[in-house]
């Protein structure tokens, strides 16, 4: 009988998990998000997405010279992202531009998927929100559409916590609903893709500084100037989705705690003392400059280093 | 009483079903033996015999004089009809007798039942164990003689029987328990006599409740003997992982067990230990589990050394014309091998698994998307992406600064990654590249 035996090194079984099937958890984990945002904001939005994605895959198709533009999934997510931090009625050719800068900029000139050191749709949105800022700050209510300001821009009186929570209220496409978020993000933790650390020390940073710089007065209103701040503006879709990205996070336990907590800081300094309303594109991208250092600073102690 | 679990680790499904309810059945002995010199970590033995010379089951034809070594014996009677190479799971052949069955299976005088065991001193228990052959049959084979002679200096508080049985497919150990208890039980006691340890523990994966039963009811009266069930997650039966989980100690950085207090065994060893210092009975003979959907009969057996692994997958019904890889050992650490030919069942043979096309699968190599599992799920805690980054960029001085000397080689940064980067391959390059540098 003619045997072909292969050798190979050990181990020789493998986890079925692969880094497509990886990116596929994070497009379903994003599906209740970009729901959200279509049924609040409806066409525009949906048409912002496609464009977005569509034009990232292309992007890495044409880049990487592969005929299968779904490729490992990564260009998809990022063009996803990137729609998710877009106001919902932005211009088509935003989109499409800035699918490919996200994917050309943010992602292939550092070398590719792995090697970037900042969050490419984060870069993207960084880019545009320079170049085109009156595009980028035009928001409008939900359901009809009409130019309105945000949560953030207008204070914590402006909306009922209910709407904040489930998400009817003017914002990026994907920002709004927390709702739809964390039950995007439980499926991710559920995947063990991400843990607490990085969405917990930013997500708890951002609760306690509000809750002590902008909480005066009784205990009740400590408690929702903090939830306020983690409702309005980005900071879930930024904790749960953007700062958790794997490639540009630190990959020890004890960094990504310090990396969530830094990211926290930053977006709360740019929003209480910073000309934006808004900083969590900025604090996650300052905070990914941080990553290698992080990461070396707090390797984890080996097994037998005899404590001194 | 609870333990606290390792920090790390994998759990990669079981498949343990195919043998676990067979129970252990006889080989036939082989026609011609093949009994290499080396089949321990260690110095190589000499041949004690000539072609031509008559042998007899139990024979000791092969000794070296270094002390990390162990001797290798017949374990057939017949006649020496060549002493050439063979084949060995470590890849690089070895030297080694070939010798004829008469199949009259006469034994040595040397082996002969010592009915006053139990009052045998110390020294005369090394010299058994040293003298049998015995070595660890985990599938590591370190000369078992050496480990229960820590320097005088280290006192030792337990030994430890690693029981889990961590690695898939194998159950080997697992019938042991079931079937040979007692054996499994005076084992430990003697090494726990030997190295004067006041403890002995055996410990045993959850996922196999019947061996646990069975251990405990040998162990029964005994009471500086417990038996624990662990939780299944591999590589709960690696000695570091072990010695954490029951003591909470650490083995410092390229230290042994022997530094905190602790000897580490294996079943199958305290078996061997059991039967050389009752039965006077050299190591020939071990159980082996020959498993995978790559073979026809997936059966546990107790083949003797030197049996040619062709006549026992023969045995098994032979393979499947779609068999694609054939480990020896589990499918975590085991050693793919290019074939069985020209190659014996030796003293570390724990399984022969054979997996077909559908499970072995060639995976492209793709960047790392610094996804931290492998840090995760690192029992050493190392930082296997690091080093494989380095290795691949040809900076070994920079996986040395990231511990890759401590690196077990578990596989189970490899096994999680989803990436499919072959980190722990990556980290042995760098050890052996470390190792020489640190020779010169």
């Amino acid at each position: 009988m003619e045997r072909k035996l292969i050798v190979t090194s050990s181990p020789h079984i493998k986890t079925p998990e692969s880094v497509q099937s990886v990116m596929i958890d994070v497009l379903v984990a994003l599906f209740p998000a970009a729901l959200a945002g279509v049924i609040f904001f409806g066409w525009p939005a949906l048409l912002t997405m496609v464009l977005c994605t569509v034009s990232a895959m292309v992007a890495e198709a044409l880049v990487l010279r592969e005929k299968n533009i779904f490729g490992d999934g990564s260009a998809a997510v990022t063009g996803l992202l990137l729609a998710m931090v877009l106001p919902p009625a932005v211009p088509w050719w935003i989109s499409v531009l800035g699918g490919a800068i996200a994917i050309i900029i943010g992602k292939q000139v550092f070398g590719g998927i792995g090697n970037n050191i900042f969050n490419p749709a984060l870069v993207a949105r960084a880019i545009l929100l320079a170049s085109w800022a009156g595009h980028l700050t035009y928001w409008v209510r939900p359901v009809d559409l009409t130019t309105a300001a945000t949560p953030l821009e207008l204070g914590a009186d402006a909306f009922s916590f209910t709407n904040l929570f489930v998400g009817a209220i003017p914002g990026s496409l994907g920002e709004t609903s927390a709702f739809a978020l964390i039950l995007g993000a439980a499926w991710l933790f559920y995947k063990g893709h991400i843990d607490w650390r990085i969405p917990g020390g930013y997500i708890g940073t951002v609760f306690v500084m509000g809750l002590l710089f902008e909480g005066f007065g009784s205990p009740m209103a400590m408690v929702s100037a903090g939830l306020f701040h983690v409702l309005a503006g980005g900071v879930l879709l930024g904790a749960l989705f953007m700062a958790t990205d794997m490639v540009t996070s630190p990959v020890t336990a004890r960094g990504r705690l310090i990396f969530g907590i830094g990211c926290g800081v930053m977006t709360m300094l740019v929003r209480l003392y910073g000309a934006f309303p808004e900083g969590v594109t900025f604090a996650i991208l300052l905070m990914n400059a941080l990553t290698p250092l992080i990461d070396n600073l707090t390797l984890p102690t080996k097994y037998g280093e005899v404590a001194k | 009483m609870s333990f606290k679990t390792f920090k790390g680790g994998v759990h990669p499904g079981h498949f343990k079903s195919a043998t676990e309810k067979k129970p252990v059945v006889p080989a036939k002995p082989p026609t011609v033996a093949i009994i290499p010199m080396s089949q321990h970590i260690g110095a190589p033995c000499e041949p004690l015999v000539a072609v031509g010379d008559e042998v007899k089951v139990g024979q000791k034809v092969g000794d070296s004089k270094g002390f990390v070594s162990a001797p290798v014996h017949s374990s057939v009677s017949g006649k020496v009809v060549k002493i050439d190479m063979c084949n060995h799971p470590l890849g690089r052949p070895v030297q080694a007798v070939f010798i004829e069955n008469d199949f009259q299976d006469t034994w040595h005088e040397d082996v002969k039942p010592n009915d006053d065991w139990k009052n045998l001193g110390v020294d005369d228990l090394k010299k058994i164990i040293r003298e049998a052959g015995i070595v660890g049959m985990g599938g590591a084979t370190f000369p078992t003689h050496v480990k229960v002679s820590p320097p005088p200096d280290q006192k030792i508080d337990y030994v430890l029987i690693n029981a889990a049985e961590c690695e898939p497919y194998l159950t080997s150990d697992h019938r042991a328990m079931l079937e040979r208890p007692e054996d499994v039980v005076i084992g430990l006691q003697t090494v726990m006599k030997v190295v004067n340890a006041p403890k002995g523990y055996i410990g045993i994966e959850d996922n196999k409740p019947d061996a646990v039963e069975a251990m405990k009811k040998a162990a029964e009266g005994i009471d500086n003997i417990e038996v624990h069930a662990l939780h299944t997650k591999y590589p709960q039966g690696a000695e570091k992982q072990l010695i954490s989980v029951f003591t909470g100690r650490e083995v410092p950085s390229g230290g042994l067990p022997s530094m905190v207090g602790c000897v580490v065994q294996n079943v199958g060893t305290c078996i061997a230990i059991s039967e050389a210092i009752r039965l006077g009975k050299p190591l020939i003979e071990r159980n082996v589990t020959i498993t995978g959907s790559g073979i026809n009969e997936p059966k546990n057996m107790l083949v003797r050394v030197g049996t040619p692994m062709e006549e026992v997958i023969e045995q098994c019904g032979g393979f499947k014309p779609n068999i694609r890889k054939m480990i020896l050992g589990g499918p975590m650490m085991g050693l793919a091998q290019s074939g069985p030919e020209n190659q014996p069942v030796i003293k570390g043979t724990s399984g022969i698994l054979c997996l077909t096309d559908a499970e072995v699968t060639l995976d492209e190599i793709r960047p790392c998307i610094k996804c931290a599992k492998c840090v995760e799920v690192c029992p050493v805690s190392i930082m296997p992406l690091f080093i494989g980054g380095s290795v691949e960029h040809g900076m070994y001085d920079k996986a040395e600064a990231f511990n890759a000397m401590d690196c077990i080689e578990c596989g189970c940064c490899t096994y999680i990654c989803p990436a499919k980067r072959p980190l722990v391959q990556w980290i042995r390059m760098a050890k052996g590249d470390i190792a020489a540098k640190r020779r010169k």
